[in-house]
């Protein structure tokens, strides 16, 4: 090949590779925010709770760094099947590889910022008031007002949630109800098998294991419908281990858990003293 | 059509043959081994039906041949034989007054919670009395449709009872309780039911074996 070559194909790639930068600069400065706020938003859980606003939010920034990518690695595909596809039918030898230092530099520093940029800004999200997760018997990460925060006891049992609330004298009910704008502190735990408690409209998961206190906060917002499922294969029935809850105004919150200390009565003298977690004696058959 | 294509063909439906041979083991092994049975109409009542059923400590070898020992639930046919079938359909938007004679003994719930009765129509009766509340470690079984919001505890015989039967077909002249109730369908659909108590001896928390198979300790209510 010739000097006059060389530099020939010198510039024709330069130029190829300014067309592609411009192209993917533009598609993306035009795809990112509209797929951050269009697409992102519409991925679940809704803003049923702070913590669901905020992974809503989550999911937003992790489609915006993701979406520049995205569209580098499918545009870079359409656009080599065109720049560089051979009309000719002549079998030929390809262009020779030659490494470039700054491309290999600056690749290196962009896919390093943006691991790191994802990495604290997870970890941030998650510091602040837990994300909506199970964090254990000791809760490492706990939203501001947590000492008046309403504990609500989970408790998974093959095939079914019930909940206690210990401010109500350890009421036990079959239903989740919450009062709207106030922060929870649930206690998930198991009398059995592992579960997950998954309540979807708040943003909450948590897995929920015999002789543990599953820790998470969540902060409530307006009414809703809840939707609770177990989210771990925990036996037969466990597609059908589901229920549905409600948040629902504080003033009506007070009268129903009035109305469950009433209807569920009876059965409060036979319930173990409230505690984090419970492991139940073999009863006669079992065990 | 090429080997290569011949090849992936065989293959790919290899594979969907397969999916569909697993899904025709899964689908039998929850509904296949127990036949649905329809509730028996209260003569002159509209949407009212009746369902008669009893709970066994061991099935025996005539109802379960695979699994003798294993606790049940049988229903009663019109024609007075006992059938083990789980599986219950119900007219929609209906009251179903529910028999249990039950033969078994205590074993006793995990959560107490699950010892009052919730979701009927009326109160729970045992041997003619009323139930508010059952200790939790008197339950024998339970008859929980928690879609509907239907728990009933179901009292047990004493163990110092005489005449207690081993396995099923048991004789109602057996020692037993019996335990009725009503409740009301709601709108069509497929509800499961389930006991609550972990009454499956020699499985992890009680919770195995019968426990887990339909057409014992579980099944289904077709609402229709």
């Amino acid at each position: 090949m010739t000097s006059a070559a060389a530099t020939s194909d010198s510039a024709a790639e330069r130029s190829l590779g300014r067309t592609f930068l411009v192209l993917w600069l533009a598609i993306s400065a035009v795809a990112t925010p509209l797929v951050a706020v269009f697409v992102g938003r519409l991925i679940p859980p809704g803003n049923g709770s702070e913590q669901a606003t905020s992974q809503v939010f989550d999911n937003q920034v992790l489609m915006a760094v993701s979406t520049p990518i995205f569209v580098f690695v499918v545009l870079f595909i359409v656009f080599a099947a065109f720049a560089f596809s051979n009309r000719t039918g002549e079998v030929v030898e390809g262009a020779p590889l030659r490494g470039n230092m700054r491309i290999q530099v600056l690749w290196m520093v962009v896919t390093t910022a943006t691991v790191l940029f994802m990495a604290v800004f997870g970890t941030i999200e998650l510091v602040g008031d837990g994300a909506g997760g199970g964090q254990g018997p000791t809760a490492a990460f706990v939203p501001s007002g947590s000492k008046d925060a309403l504990d609500v006891q989970v408790i998974g049992q093959q095939w079914e949630f019930t909940y206690r609330y210990p401010s109500a004298g350890g009421v036990e009910t079959p239903r989740l109800e919450l009062p709207a704008n106030t922060l929870v502190r649930f206690h998930v735990t198991s009398l059995d098998a592992v579960h997950s408690f998954w309540a979807y409209e708040l943003g909450v998961k948590a897995d929920a294991n015999p002789g543990t206190d599953n820790v998470v906060y969540v902060r409530t917002k307006g009414p809703l419908t809840i939707h609770v499922r177990c989210a771990e294969l925990c036996g037969l029935w466990h597609g059908y281990m589901f229920d549905t809850g409600a948040v629902v105004p504080k003033a009506a919150f007070a009268t129903w858990l009035q109305r469950q200390r009433t209807m569920y009565g009876p059965v409060m003298r036979y319930l173990p003293k409230y505690a984090p977690s419970y492991v139940p004696d073999p009863q006669l058959r079992a065990g | 059509m090429t080997t290569t294509a011949r090849k992936l063909l065989g293959v790919g439906l290899g594979i969907a043959v397969a999916g569909v041979l697993i899904g025709l083991y899964i689908a039998n092994y929850l509904v296949g081994n127990t036949p649905s049975f329809r509730a028996t109409p209260v003569a002159a009542k509209q949407r009212e039906v009746s369902l008669t059923i009893q709970t066994v400590a061991a099935v025996g070898p005539q109802l379960a041949p695979n699994h003798p020992d294993w606790v049940s639930y049988l229903v009663r046919r019109q024609n007075g034989s006992w059938e083990r079938s789980t599986v219950y359909t119900v007219p929609a938007n209906a009251l179903v007054h529910v028999t249990i004679y039950n033969f078994d003994g205590a074993s006793g719930l995990r959560n107490p919670f699950l010892g009052q009765p919730r979701g009927l129509v009326g109160r729970e009766v045992v041997d003619g009395k009323p139930v508010t509340v059952m200790p939790p470690d008197q339950p024998s079984h339970t008859f929980a449709i928690p879609q509907l919001g239907v728990l009933v505890p179901v009292a047990p015989v004493g163990d110092d009872a005489k005449n207690q039967c081993g396995y099923a077909p048991c004789s109602m002249s057996m020692a037993h309780r019996t335990v009725t109730f009503t409740f009301r369908t709601g709108k069509k659909g497929h509800y499961r039911w389930q006991c609550f108590v972990p009454c499956a001896a020699g499985f992890e928390y009680g919770f195995g074996g019968a426990m887990q198979t339909v057409g014992y300790m579980d099944g289904y209510i077709n609402v229709v």
